[in-house]
């Protein structure tokens, strides 16, 4: 029996707890309860439940196609732009089920930064102002786009090119001038989706300190297949499993100590 | 670019320095307690004890935790590596102060067996060797290291010096013997002392250089 | 050398002077007509030519100013007629459509595309002209208009979809509407190629003469307003070059000449277009 078939068939002997429950007593920011999702007939997420707490950083590990992205799209409605989805369960965001709140003011809220940079064919003042155009801002432009350029890091790398096309930016600085654009809208959630998987060690190092830096204001939710970068880079990890929630619990617990053998196989790198 | 870990590393040291300054201080007033047949010397070195253990427990989890979380390499990795080491040795040093606290205890209801020469010679060096290899640590001075690791073997010395003298004290008046048996003990614990202070002196070595240099006899290519 | 190899050589040899023949033929036909008209025409390419209006039959001298004038009002009121359904239509098929009705869309636009230029202009005859009961610009311009359609519909379409998926999430992750996602990004992503493919769909239709027969038909003066016949380039060419004047034949090949100059012009405008936007976006 291959590793992985020895760890499925381990599943009798875990006990039944609610592994997404909160361990801590942090005031959370998203709850999710009971999360089905399905693409068509197909079932894709089983039963989630997990915790987000405020202010922190989650990561989500998993192998391919465990649902990872999947899970981490419904917490700003995006799975809604593909045909065919259907949602179960209860998402809570401070308390409100995202389903009852305006799509438009709930991606406010929460921002999404996307695996491979996808700035806009337009200069760097108009991708970072953009949000706050389409949504009626109406105060100082320029202050809020070189405030959001400053929390991503990107400020003096850019400030005597706004005018410039984006795509003359490097990929990494494409990256960072994305969560620029993001953080512009002022969201308390941000979403990232193997945001660094595109990028060069040292600009995903870059990015890794910026997350640390920006905890303070913003709580984010990571998507990553690298296990390294949760290890260094989260204060919670979920680890999932074919659609299910195998075990969320403090990072540094989770990769010194995990209670699920099938966690321990996946993040030793015994996992098929 | 400053990254947020080396904050840990940083506060992983500064643990370290403290319990090695426990540790220094245990077997200094250890040996005080035997010189100068201080009884409550003595005891609160037995009830520092558990302050030393405490933050040896404290330092493995710091030390488990960074290695899970973040791929240290190359120097953070030999740090962490030594500090592992280090920490061992640190609680092992205490421990001989303990055991030499408990001989001092001991000792105290016997009177002296003879005036002490080497004892003091002793004990001064060695805990200057504890001292210098945990400033060596704070410093990266490899040469002060190396000063350490030249030390051994006057305490060694010293010991065996020790040793006879003892031995023939025993043996021309068997009414000494229980006290004098302490104090072969205690030049036991200190020759040790002075041993562990000396894994410490190489692992900082291990650190500023990436030199094993602990067998030299080895011959490593 | 082997057989093999020694045949395979030929071949190779034979394919790549057949080939190649071929694109020098394809070359050689513009140069051909191009230079078939200059030699006939420039010398009738004067600031007559765009300025006077054409004498009455039989003198020689005059222009076709209002020929121009016209064309160029003709296809104004097909722009505005094709462009904008066109545009619509094809953001529909790009953003919205469902699979049945966008099937049925792109199918009949390109049997649209099919239809026989003459045919689109009875049909413009038959709705314009008749209760109108006079032959206008507005007809003319409506049966371009028609012609253009197909041709915005599916070029725009491309342009559309060619933008990628992530830059739509990205806007979408923003917070904007599907509206707001086409308007702000999609269009301004795509413009490049959409007004490149407009321009290229006013200069095919710039030399259609068979619709205007029936429709906006001819004007030896100027036309006023829409809803008087016009003159236009392809028709004056037309009238002249089966008239038994020389003079004619000489002003047909101008007009020939300025037609397609104007076809160039075009082109190369586009051209530009595209890589002034290519430069900004380069950075």
């Amino acid at each position: 029996m291959n590793a992985a078939a020895t760890v499925r068939a381990m599943q009798t002997a875990i006990p039944a707890t609610t592994p997404g429950a909160q361990e801590t007593s942090e005031p959370l920011r998203f709850k999710i309860r009971g999360l089905n999702f399905f693409y068509g007939p197909k079932q894709a997420l089983y039963g989630i439940d997990l915790d987000v707490p405020a202010n922190r950083v989650t990561a989500l590990i998993g192998p391919s196609g465990c649902g990872k992205s999947t899970f981490l799209r419904n917490l700003n409605r995006m799975q809604e732009t593909i045909r065919h989805t259907r949602l179960e369960g209860e998402i809570l965001l401070d308390g409100q089920n995202i389903l009852e709140l305006d799509v438009v003011k709930l991606r406010k809220r929460v921002g999404m930064v996307f695996q491979r940079p996808n700035p806009f064919p337009k200069s760097i003042y108009d991708n970072v102002a953009y949000g706050l155009r389409i949504n009626g801002y109406k105060g100082s432009l320029s202050e809020l786009v070189e405030k959001s350029l400053r929390r991503s890091a990107l400020w003096d790398e850019v400030k005597d090119k706004l005018s410039h096309s984006a795509y003359a930016l490097s990929g990494g600085q494409q990256q960072r001038l994305c969560i620029a654009r993001a953080l512009a809208v002022d969201p308390e959630v941000l979403l990232l989706d193997e945001p660094c998987s595109a990028l060069d060690p040292v600009t995903t190092a870059k990015i890794e300190e910026l997350m640390f830096q920006l905890k303070d204001s913003c709580t984010m939710v990571i998507v990553t297949h690298n296990m390294q970068q949760a290890a260094r880079a989260s204060d919670f990890t979920a680890f999932l499993l074919d659609g299910k929630l195998i075990e969320r619990t403090v990072t540094s617990k989770l990769f010194t100590t995990p209670t699920d053998p099938r966690t321990e196989a996946y993040i030793t790198g015994r996992f098929g | 670019m400053e990254r947020h870990f080396e904050h840990d590393l940083e506060e992983l040291k500064q643990r370290l320095l403290w319990m090695g300054s426990l540790s220094e201080r245990a077997v200094h007033q250890a040996v005080q307690a035997v010189l100068d047949v201080e009884e409550h010397m003595a005891e609160s070195v037995l009830e520092e004890e558990n302050g030393i253990n405490e933050m040896q427990i404290e330092i493995d989890e710091r030390v488990t935790r960074l290695l899970a979380q973040q791929q240290l390499v190359a120097i953070d990795l030999r740090f962490i590596l030594a500090v592992s080491r280090i920490n061992n040795d640190l609680e092992r040093i205490g421990d001989q102060a303990v055991n030499i606290a408990q001989s001092a205890l001991r000792i105290l209801r016997h009177p002296q067996v003879k005036p002490y020469v080497d004892l003091p010679r002793m004990s001064e060096i060695a805990e200057g060797m504890v001292r210098d290899s945990l400033n060596a640590l704070v410093r990266g001075d490899i040469d002060l290291a190396r000063s350490v690791l030249a030390r051994d073997d006057q305490v060694d010395l010293l010991r065996d010096q020790m040793f006879r003298e003892l031995l023939t004290y025993m043996m021309e008046n068997s009414a000494v013997v229980f006290p004098a048996f302490e104090l072969i003990l205690v030049a036991k614990n200190l020759e040790r002392i002075g041993d562990h202070a000396t894994n410490i002196a190489e692992d900082v070595i291990y650190i500023v250089a990436g030199r094993d240099v602990r067998h030299p006899a080895l011959d490593r290519r | 050398m082997s057989f093999r190899t020694a045949w395979r050589k030929s071949v190779n040899i034979v394919m790549l002077s057949l080939t190649g023949a071929c694109a020098l033929v394809t070359v050689s036909v513009l140069i051909f007509i191009l230079g078939y008209l200059a030699w006939n025409g420039a010398s009738a390419v004067n600031w007559d030519f765009f300025t006077k209006l054409p004498k009455p039959v039989g003198d020689t001298g005059g222009g076709m100013a209002n020929a121009i004038v016209g064309s160029a009002k003709l296809l104004l009121i097909a722009s505005l007629i094709g462009m904008p359904i066109g545009i619509m239509a094809a953001v529909y098929l790009a953003e919205f459509g469902g699979k049945t009705f966008s099937f049925i869309v792109r199918y009949t636009t390109d049997l649209l595309n099919g239809v026989p230029s003459i045919v689109i202009g009875i049909f413009a005859y038959a709705v314009v002209v008749i209760p109108m009961k006079h032959f206008s610009t507005l007809a003319g311009g409506f049966a371009l208009g028609i012609m253009m359609i197909p041709i915005a519909v599916r070029s725009t379409e491309e342009f559309l979809r060619a933008v990628p998926r992530n830059l739509r999430e990205g806007a979408m992750a923003l917070g904007a509407s599907k509206w707001k996602t086409i308007a702000t990004v999609i269009v301004p992503a795509a413009l490049q190629g959409i007004l490149t493919g407009l321009l290229l769909d006013v200069a095919r239709v710039a030399g259609e003469t068979a619709p205007l027969l029936f429709t906006a038909f001819s004007n030896r003066f100027w036309s006023p307003g829409w809803n008087q016949p016009i003159a236009s380039l392809p028709v004056m060419i037309f009238t002249y070059a089966i008239s038994p004047y020389d003079d004619w034949h000489r002003q047909a090949w101008a007009a020939g000449l300025v037609l397609l100059g104007l076809v160039l012009v075009i082109n190369i405008v586009s051209r530009f277009v595209m890589a002034r936007r290519a430069a900004f976006l380069r950075g």
